[in-house]
């Protein structure tokens, strides 16, 4: 009984998740080792959302012991814990979550870990390092730039937190944005486009063909009519457009054809600017395209798709191949849904192409990069993305200042970017006086006039003055004494595991600038800096 | 209202809980009004603030484990449902081998082990089956649902108990609050409901999409796609070969058989995309869901939760909506009130003659726009006046029917009244519960004064 609930467990028990980010993408988590610095209960947290999605496997560095505090805010350590190793703790529990993970632990402090052995942190695939004051966070942001290896820091507090991400770069093809026009081509219909279009009668007599007659014929046949009285043209001006709407009525036998309304609807297709958007514009002219040996697989293609879009494309990225759903006859469905696969994949062919004879010039084994993979990629040409991170360092000695005081002026930032300047404050006096400011109910009101010193000498350094300061809100983070409040380390926690499985997955679009949790009225943001 | 005793009696286990402690006691400048620090106030919140955790599943989970370390002690869960193997890539209180237990159950169980001193109560069963003072009890709901009737229900419930004075302004006793989150893949949103205050479930209920429903034409004479063949077998075509027979989504057989037929009429018309992943999803209408978008939105809610019962900080205003699709959108909009609401308002106004009885003011029920409500039962301070069911019930209240209102309500001349049955929402009929202001006409300046007294 047990064995055969093992057996059937992996697939129904990733169900729900696989519908998301499908097989490739669970394989790929699968694959993956993670390496969590600290075991409070932010990096806990952020672990376990992971262990349950089916991690490769977790190493947890942690120095500490288990004691009291941590039997009030971490839920995977109990009374029978106390004194011993909290990494060594935190893994049995984790392994207990999910016996296909493996859980390992190094009972050291991060901080010694990052002094002494920089080039342990090689191995893995992500670090997620939680709770790191930021000398320790800056030499780590290094280590792992050099290694090319995906950094994710994230650090609860009181009531406020964050949530970065630091890698030089990071090429996502399935981006899967949530809403995405169509790739229909009705502005530019190939050939066999257009010969289906004409084959059917668009002025069919039998009520029933006129009110199931796609609108991509309709409308490929109405914007050939219009372009014909026009020039060439197709509707441009808002006059045009309403004209072509007109248009499209006067074809309409009565009012419930509902096929007619979905031409009316999407008669903007017609008129949508031919070629390639900015975004890809930008990707393509980027030098990373001009590849070499070293190049990685996303810019080898790309460079495919400079060519291609040169030569075969006309313009035009490959066909995404698809059609929505719409009120038609099922044999014009049907064959529609053909002619716009067949034209993919012929654009598909040409690419692969392109591909091996790049692959080779450049003195790589042409088939090196596989079938399917090309095929994703052209399916995705549209939604290609390149993330860029700027590294910490780079971050804090030029922080992009209109960014910062514009995030000052507006109200729904302004509490996300004191809180900001505020945790690197706190590190700073850390670092001065040993502690954090708070801690002690005896010096809290010394503290306070100390901690604005310090987060003004940080803005100073930045270039700016401390008149934006919010007074409250350096008593807040007085009063929060660097305190790991579960419920704010779960969500910094859980921010920190959907960024590490977007990373990692290559799927949809990591965190770009830093996430500040604002606890107190839920305004979160992300500041670009 | 604490004797002095109690006020110096030392904070319980201040060790373990030294970091919620910083919030709770100590002052600051950005908390509630109401908010009074003090080392003792998480004890009091132990001992006096009972929640309620509606849902065991995704949210559920979460919000058990959030709640139990933020200082809550008396917890109760309820849920309907057993636990399936696809919970557990993200419901972490189940193992394999609690496969088929009620999820309440074992989530009370493993939170009580592992948090000691937390005291859970689970209710395995449909939110609907408890008396209404049973919602009573509690000073917050925390919801973690995934349907709009369990939420419109609870929230019938809970705004049930509002009552408002004579400047139109809630009864501060009668408001109980509401957290209300959901999730959906990456996408979520988490929510305060202060009854009379801030809006309603139903005050919104635009928010929520209606459901993609396909029209039969489609399903019947033109598919075009795979779910349009999956939909006409598990529509159509199961019933002409099972009529009667009711389908069972949780029957593995059954789903082989839509999946089995979906799969001829997709090759009938040429169609492709049909797997059986496909035909569950599509028949059991399956949202897809993972651990972190879960995480995240309850521990939205058990934050909320804390500064509502605290005043530790300030409180959401009031919904949240998260987005992790494209980097990480948050946005918090202050949503208003619809004073006019059913639910949360002061109540739709009937005015009746003092002569009306009992049933004829059930009929009016059937016909007035507002409520369009059949088989009412009614309920008037906690004594039952009518009850359509179970059959004891009925048969006690039955002689009522033909007594006038007025009597029943004991001839005051304004009366709060709840009224349960079906009505008729979007095309469906939905259990419903309705606040109403029974207000009768044409009284005696006298017969106004003698109510006042004897109530």
């Amino acid at each position: 009984m047990a064995a055969a609930a093992a057996a059937v467990e992996p697939k129904t028990k990733y169900d729900r998740q696989l519908r998301i980010w499908g097989d490739q993408g669970q394989a790929a988590l699968e694959k993956a080792s993670i390496c969590l610095l600290n075991c409070g209960p932010t990096g806990t947290e952020a672990l376990k959302n992971l262990v349950l999605g089916g991690i490769g496997s977790v190493t947890v560095v942690d120095g500490a012991k288990v004691e009291q505090a941590d039997l009030g805010n971490n839920f995977l350590l109990d009374e029978g814990c106390l004194g011993q190793s909290r990494a060594k703790s935190i893994c049995s529990f984790l392994q207990e979550l999910n016996d296909a993970v493996k859980a390992k632990y190094v009972e050291e402090s991060p901080a010694t870990m990052i002094d002494t052995n920089p080039s342990f942190f090689s191995q893995f695939t992500v670090v997620i390092a939680t709770q790191l004051p930021e000398t320790s966070l800056l030499k780590l942001d290094s280590i792992c730039r050099s290694a090319n290896i995906v950094l994710v820091a994230a650090r609860s507090y009181g009531l406020t937190g964050l949530v970065r991400v630091s890698i030089k770069e990071h090429c996502v093809i399935e981006s899967k944005p949530d809403h995405f026009l169509d790739d229909l081509r009705l502005h530019k219909p190939w050939t066999e486009l257009k010969q289906f279009a004409k084959s059917i009668d668009i002025c069919d007599k039998d009520a029933v063909v006129h009110k199931h007659t796609p609108y991509i014929v309709i409308l490929v046949r109405l914007a050939e009519k219009w372009a014909d009285a026009h020039d060439g043209q197709l509707p441009s001006t808002r006059q045009e457009k309403r004209e072509f709407k007109d248009l499209i009525r006067a074809h309409m036998l009565n009012v419930d054809e509902d096929n007619y309304k979905e031409a009316v609807e999407s008669s903007y297709k017609v008129s949508v600017t031919p070629g390639i958007s900015d975004d890809i514009r930008q990707i393509i002219d980027d030098s990373s395209s001009e590849v070499n040996m070293s190049s990685s697989d996303f810019w080898v293609l790309v460079a495919a798709l400079k060519e291609f879009i040169a030569n075969e494309g006309n313009g035009e990225l490959p066909l995404e191949g698809t059609i929505p759903d719409m009120t038609s006859l099922t044999e014009y469905y049907v064959s529609l849904q053909k002619i716009y696969q067949a034209k993919a994949e012929s654009d598909c062919l040409a690419m692969e192409h392109r591909v091996k004879s790049i692959l080779k010039r450049i003195g790589r084994d042409p088939e090196s990069i596989s079938r399917a993979y090309i095929k994703t990629f052209c399916k995705n040409t549209r939604k290609l993305r390149v993330c860029r991170y700027r590294s910490m360092e780079e971050e804090f000695s030029a922080p992009v200042l209109s960014e910062v005081q514009k995030y000052f002026a507006d109200e729904d930032s302004c509490f996300a970017m004191n809180f900001y300047i505020l945790l690197r404050a706190v590190d700073r006096l850390a670092a001065n006086y040993s502690r954090l400011p708070g801690i002690f109910d005896s010096e809290i009101d010394e503290d306070v006039p100390r901690l604005k010193l310090a987060a003004v000498s940080v803005l100073t350094e930045m270039g700016l003055n401390g008149a934006s300061l919010s007074e409250d809100l350096i008593t807040e983070v007085c009063r929060f004494a660097g305190a790991e409040i579960h419920p704010v380390a779960a969500f910094i926690g859980g921010m920190a595991s959907q960024e590490v499985i977007k990373l990692v997955t290559k799927q949809f679009v990591p965190l770009m600038g830093t996430f500040i949790f604002n606890g107190i009225d839920l305004k979160s943001q992300v500041l670009a800096l | 209202m604490a004797s002095p005793d109690a006020e110096a009696a030392p904070p319980t286990e201040p060790e373990r809980w030294r970091d919620l402690d910083m919030l709770l006691s100590r002052p600051g400048n950005l908390v509630h009004s109401t908010f009074d620090p003090s080392p003792g106030l998480r004890d009091l919140i132990g001992s006096f603030v009972e929640v309620l955790v509606v849902g065991a599943g995704g949210l559920g989970c979460e919000l058990l484990k959030d709640l139990a370390l933020s200082g809550f002690k008396n917890l109760h869960v309820i849920d309907m449902d057993t636990i399936d193997v696809s919970n557990l890539n993200r419901q972490f209180l189940f193992r394999i081998h609690d496969v088929g237990k009620p999820k309440a159950e074992v989530a009370a169980k493993r939170v009580m082990e592992r948090v000691s001193g937390v005291n859970i109560v689970p209710h395995f069963c449909r939110i609907e089956d408890k008396e209404l003072d049973f919602y009573k009890q509690f000073q917050i709901i925390v919801l973690g649902l995934d349907s709009i009737e369990a939420r419109s229900y609870i929230n019938s419930v809970a705004c049930g108990f509002l009552e408002y004075d004579s400047d139109e302004k809630p009864v501060q006793e009668t408001v109980k609050p509401m957290v209300d989150g959901g999730t959906e893949g990456f996408k979520g949103h988490a929510r305060v409901i202060m009854p009379g205050t801030t809006p309603c479930f139903e005050c919104n209920i635009w928010l929520f999409p209606p459901q993609v429903k396909f029209p039969l034409c489609t399903l019947a004479e033109t598919p075009r796609t795979a779910a349009h063949c999956i939909e006409y077998a598990h529509l159509i075509k199961w019933d002409e070969v099972h009529s009667g027979k009711p389908f069972d989504a949780d029957d593995a057989e059954h789903m082989q058989w839509i999946y089995s037929e979906a799969l001829k009429r997709a090759e009938l018309f040429g169609i492709s995309g049909v797997t059986y992943s496909l035909t569950q999803g599509v028949v059991k209408n399956i949202i897809p869901a993972i651990a972190s978008t879960n995480a995240i939105i309850s521990a939205a809610c058990a934050l909320e939760a804390l500064k509502l019962v605290s005043g530790c900080s300030r409180s959401v205003s009031n919904y949240l909506t998260y987005n992790g699709l494209e980097g990480t959108h948050i946005k918090v909009t202050e949503f208003v009130r619809d004073t006019d609401c059913l639910v949360c308002g002061p109540g739709t106004l009937i005015e009746l003659d003092t002569t009306s009885t009992l049933s004829e003011f059930i009929k009016m029920l059937e016909e007035h726009p507002k409520l369009l409500m059949s088989k009412a039962s009614v309920t008037h301070e906690g004594n039952n006046l009518y009850m359509q069911a179970p059959e004891v019930l009925e048969q006690m209240t039955r002689q009522n029917l033909s007594i006038p209102i007025f009597e029943l309500l004991k001839g005051a001349s304004l009366a709060t009244v709840h009224v349960s049955g079906m009505a008729e929402s979007n095309g469906k009929k939905v259990s419903s519960l309705r606040k109403l202001r029974v207000a009768f006409k044409g009284l005696e300046e006298a017969s106004k004064m003698d109510t006042t007294e004897s109530s």
